[in-house]
C-alpha cells in the first residue's frame, strides 16, 4: 500500500516538471510581460521599470529564467507575484480552499442527489421516473456551466434569495463563528449547484448502467433462489457492488469540475483557484499562473489517488501492489 | 455504410428528431444573411435594450407594435397603443455577399425605417439579438465540425501508428496524451490561447480557436484507437496483409481505417458538443471570437451586467439556449448512433 502511494508520488514529479515548463514556454511565447501596462502610464518613471526588469530577469531568455524558477522551488519558494507583490504561497493559501470547498461539496451534492436516482431508475426501468430523469441527465450534460451559472445568477438577482456572487457578505467579520459559516454556507449554495449539475447526470448514468448490470448475474439470482429479501438484495447485493465504478469515475469528474471552476468562479465572482488562474494569465503574472496551474494539476493527481485508494477499500478484489 | 446509416436513424423517432432540428439549425446558419432583418453590426442607440416586440395581425398581414421608451435609465419601454408597422417580406436591405461570394440585397422580413422589429429583443447598444443569433451561428455551428475534422485524423493517425507500431512510438505517444489529459483542459486552452493569440490578427481568431482546440482535442481520441488497433493488429487479415508485404501506410488506411471507421463516426459525433461548448467558453471568458465578429459565447459574455439580471432581460441570455439546443442535439444522436454501429454495448447499457 505505501509503496503504491509512494510510487505514484514519484511519477507526478516528471508530470509536474513537464506542466511548469510548457507553461513557462508559453508564457515566453506570448508577446509583452506584466511591466506593459506600467510602460504606457507617462507618470511611472523609466528608471522604476528598468529596475523592475532587472529585478525579474526580465531580459533573459525562458529557459534561464525557469532555472531560476526551479532553484527557488526545489527550496520552497514559489517566487513572488509580480503585481500583488505578495509571495505566491500566499495567494495559492487563500485561493486554494476555497475551490477545493467548492470541488468536494459539488462531488457530495452530485452523489447525493445521483445514486438514489440512478438506483431508481434502474429498479423501475423504462417507468415515467426512468424516462425523466435520463432526459434531466441530457439536459444537465448539456448545459454549459456558464450558461447554468448565469441563470443562477438571474435567478438570485430576481428572488433575492442568494447572494448574486462572492464567498461572504460584506458585513462577515462582524458574525459570530456559527454566523460566518452560515454566511459561506449560503453564499456556496448555488455554485455548488451549477458546478455539480453536470456531475449529477455523469454519475447518475454510470449508475444506472452499474445496476441494471448486477441486477442480472448471477449471485444475485442466487441470492433470490435462497430466498433473501428483496429490498437486502438490492442495497446490499447489489448496490455494494454497484457503487465501485463511481468511485473510480471521480477522478475524470473531478477533472472536469476544475475546469468549470475556472468559468462558474468568474461568472459568480467566487474567490477560487480558477479565478487566479484567469486573472493571472491575463496580466502575465507568471510565477501565479505557474503555480496555479501546477496546484490545480496536483489537485487533479491528489484526487485521482485518493479515488483508486477509496476503491481498493471499498472492492477488495482489487490490489493495488500488482499493478 | 452511410446509407445504411442514414436507412437506420430514420427508423429511429429520436434520430429523426435529432436529424431535422440540426437541418433547422444548420439552414438557419447557411441562409443566416437572407434571415435577419439586419446585419449584426447595426446599431440603434435609442433603441438599447428593447424587448422583443409584439406581432400583431391587421388586415390578415402581420404588424409590429410600436414602442416608446419610458425611462432610460431603466431601458423601459411601453407600446404604444394603436400604432403599428407593417412587416414587408422580400424586401431589400442594405447589401450584403451572400457566402461572401454572391452580391445580394433580398431579406426575408424588414420593417421600414424608423421602426425596428426586434424578435428577440436587443442588446445594450441597440443590436438586434435575433440577426447576431444567427450570424453568431456560422461560428458556433461550423466550429466543431472542423475540429473534428482536424482532429479525428490527428487521432487516428496517432493512435493509428502507435497501436500498429508497438516499442518507442507507442511509448512516446502514450506518454505525451497522457500529458494533455492529465491537466485540465480549460487551462491547457486559457494558456494556449494566450501564447498564440498576440501572433493573429483579431479577424483570425477563429483559426486560432480551431488550432488550439485541436491540439488539445486529439488526445482522448488517439488513447482509444491505439487500444483498437492494438487489437487489430493481431487479426489474421492484417497478418496476411503484412505477409503479403503491404506497405504500413497501406494497411493503415485500407485496413485500420474502415475497422475503425464506425468508432470514428460515433466519437466524432459524441465530441462534436465539446468543441462547441469548448468555443463558447473561450469567447464567454473574452478570449475567443471578439467584436466586431459576433458568436454565441460572445453575446453571453456581452449580457453578463447586472443591469441585465435586475431587471430581467432574459431576452439577452437566448443564445445560452441555442447553445443548449444544439448540445443536446448532438448528444442524443451520438447516442443513436452508438445503438446502431454498437448493437452490443446496448444490451449491456439497456
Amino acid at each position: 500500500m505505501l509503496s503504491f502511494i509512494a510510487r505514484r508520488f514519484l511519477t507526478m514529479i516528471p508530470l509536474l516538471l513537464g506542466i511548469s515548463v510548457l507553461v513557462f514556454i508559453l508564457m515566453a511565447i506570448a508577446p509583452g510581460d506584466f511591466l506593459d501596462v506600467a510602460r504606457t502610464q507617462e507618470d511611472i518613471p523609466a528608471e522604476y521599470i528598468e529596475r523592475m526588469e532587472e529585478e525579474f530577469a526580465l531580459g533573459e531568455p525562458w529557459h534561464t529564467r525557469y532555472f531560476i524558477w526551479l532553484g527557488n522551488v526545489v527550496q520552497g519558494n514559489l517566487g513572488e507575484s509580480w503585481i500583488y507583490r505578495v509571495p505566491v504561497t500566499e495567494l495559492l493559501w487563500q485561493r486554494i480552499p476555497a475551490t477545493l470547498v467548492l470541488s468536494a461539496l459539488s462531488i457530495m451534492f452530485a452523489l447525493c442527489v445521483a445514486i438514489p436516482m440512478g438506483v431508481l431508475a434502474a429498479i423501475y426501468k423504462d417507468s415515467i421516473f426512468d424516462r425523466v430523469s435520463s432526459m434531466f441527465a441530457y439536459a444537465a450534460l448539456s448545459i454549459p456551466e456558464f450558461f447554468l451559472a448565469l441563470l443562477a445568477v438571474m435567478f438570485a438577482a430576481q428572488t433575492g434569495w442568494f447572494p448574486t456572487g462572492g464567498l461572504s457578505s460584506v458585513e462577515h467579520e462582524f458574525m459570530s463563528f456559527w454566523g460566518r459559516m452560515a454566511d459561506y454556507a449560503h453564499h456556496l449554495v448555488l455554485p455548488t449547484i451549477v458546478l455539480g449539475m453536470g456531475s449529477v447526470a455523469s454519475y447518475m448514468r454510470i449508475m444506472r448502467a452499474n445496476f441494471l448490470d448486477y441486477i442480472r448475474s448471477d449471485f444475485v439470482t442466487t441470492a433470490r433462489a435462497k430466498g433473501v429479501a428483496e429490498g437486502r438484495v438490492m442495497f446490499v447485493h447489489v448496490l455494494r457492488n454497484a457503487i465501485n465504478p463511481l468511485v473510480s469515475a471521480s477522478g475524470f469528474i473531478l477533472a472536469t469540475l476544475l475546469s468549470g471552476s475556472i468559468l462558474v468562479e468568474n461568472v459568480m465572482n467566487y474567490p477560487g483557484l480558477g479565478q487566479l488562474i484567469f486573472e493571472a494569465l491575463m496580466r502575465q503574472d507568471e510565477f501565479v499562473v505557474v503555480a496555479a496551474v501546477m496546484m490545480g494539476c496536483v489537485m487533479l493527481m491528489l484526487g485521482n489517488l485518493i479515488a483508486d485508494l477509496l476503491l481498493a477499500w471499498s472492492d477488495p478484489r482489487i490490489r493495488l501492489e500488482k499493478n | 455504410m452511410l446509407k445504411h446509416l442514414f436507412k437506420e436513424i430514420t427508423r429511429r423517432p429520436m434520430g429523426v428528431a435529432c436529424l431535422a432540428i440540426l437541418a433547422f439549425l444548420y439552414l438557419g446558419t447557411i441562409f443566416s444573411q437572407f434571415l435577419a432583418p439586419y446585419l449584426p453590426t447595426d446599431q440603434d442607440l435609442a433603441n438599447a435594450y428593447h424587448p422583443p416586440t409584439r406581432i400583431v395581425l391587421e388586415d390578415w398581414r402581420p404588424h409590429v407594435q410600436v414602442y416608446e421608451q419610458v425611462d432610460p435609465a431603466a431601458a423601459r419601454y411601453e407600446p404604444v397603443e394603436g400604432e403599428t408597422a407593417p412587416v414587408n417580406f422580400f424586401t431589400a436591405g442594405e447589401q450584403y455577399r451572400f457566402w461572401g461570394l454572391v452580391p445580394a440585397e433580398m431579406r426575408l422580413f424588414q420593417v421600414e425605417e424608423p421602426h425596428r422589429i426586434y424578435l428577440l429583443g436587443s442588446d445594450g447598444t441597440g443590436r438586434d439579438v435575433f440577426s447576431r443569433l444567427l450570424y453568431g451561428a456560422q461560428v458556433s455551428l461550423s466550429i466543431g465540425f472542423i475540429g473534428i475534422c482536424i482532429t479525428m485524423t490527428l487521432g487516428f493517425l496517432v493512435g493509428g501508428v502507435a497501436g500498429y507500431f508497438g516499442g518507442k512510438t507507442d511509448f512516446l505517444a502514450m506518454r505525451l496524451v497522457e500529458f494533455i489529459i492529465a491537466v485540465p483542459s480549460l487551462y491547457l486552452l486559457i494558456a494556449l490561447r494566450g501564447a498564440l493569440a498576440e501572433h493573429f490578427e483579431p479577424e483570425q481568431m477563429y483559426l486560432v480557436i480551431v488550432i488550439i482546440l485541436s491540439l488539445i482535442g486529439w488526445a482522448g481520441a488517439a488513447r482509444i484507437i491505439r487500444g483498437m488497433a492494438l487489437s487489430l493488429r493481431q487479426r489474421p487479415f492484417v497478418l496476411a496483409a503484412e505477409v503479403m508485404g503491404q506497405s504500413s501506410l497501406r494497411i493503415l488506411f485500407r485496413h485500420f481505417l474502415p475497422n475503425l471507421a464506425s468508432y470514428l463516426l460515433v466519437a466524432a459525433t459524441l465530441s462534436i458538443p465539446a468543441y462547441i461548448l469548448a468555443e463558447a467558453a473561450l469567447s464567454f471568458l473574452g478570449l475567443g471570437i471578439q467584436e466586431p465578429g459576433t458568436s454565441w459565447g460572445l453575446m453571453l459574455q456581452q449580457a453578463q451586467e447586472l443591469k441585465v439580471f435586475t431587471l430581467n432581460m432574459w431576452w439577452l441570455l437566448t443564445p445560452g439556449a441555442a447553445i443548449f439546443i444544439t448540445v443536446i442535439t448532438f448528444n442524443m444522436l451520438g447516442d443513436v448512433l452508438r445503438d446502431i454501429v454498437d448493437p452490443r454495448q446496448q444490451i449491456v447499457k439497456r
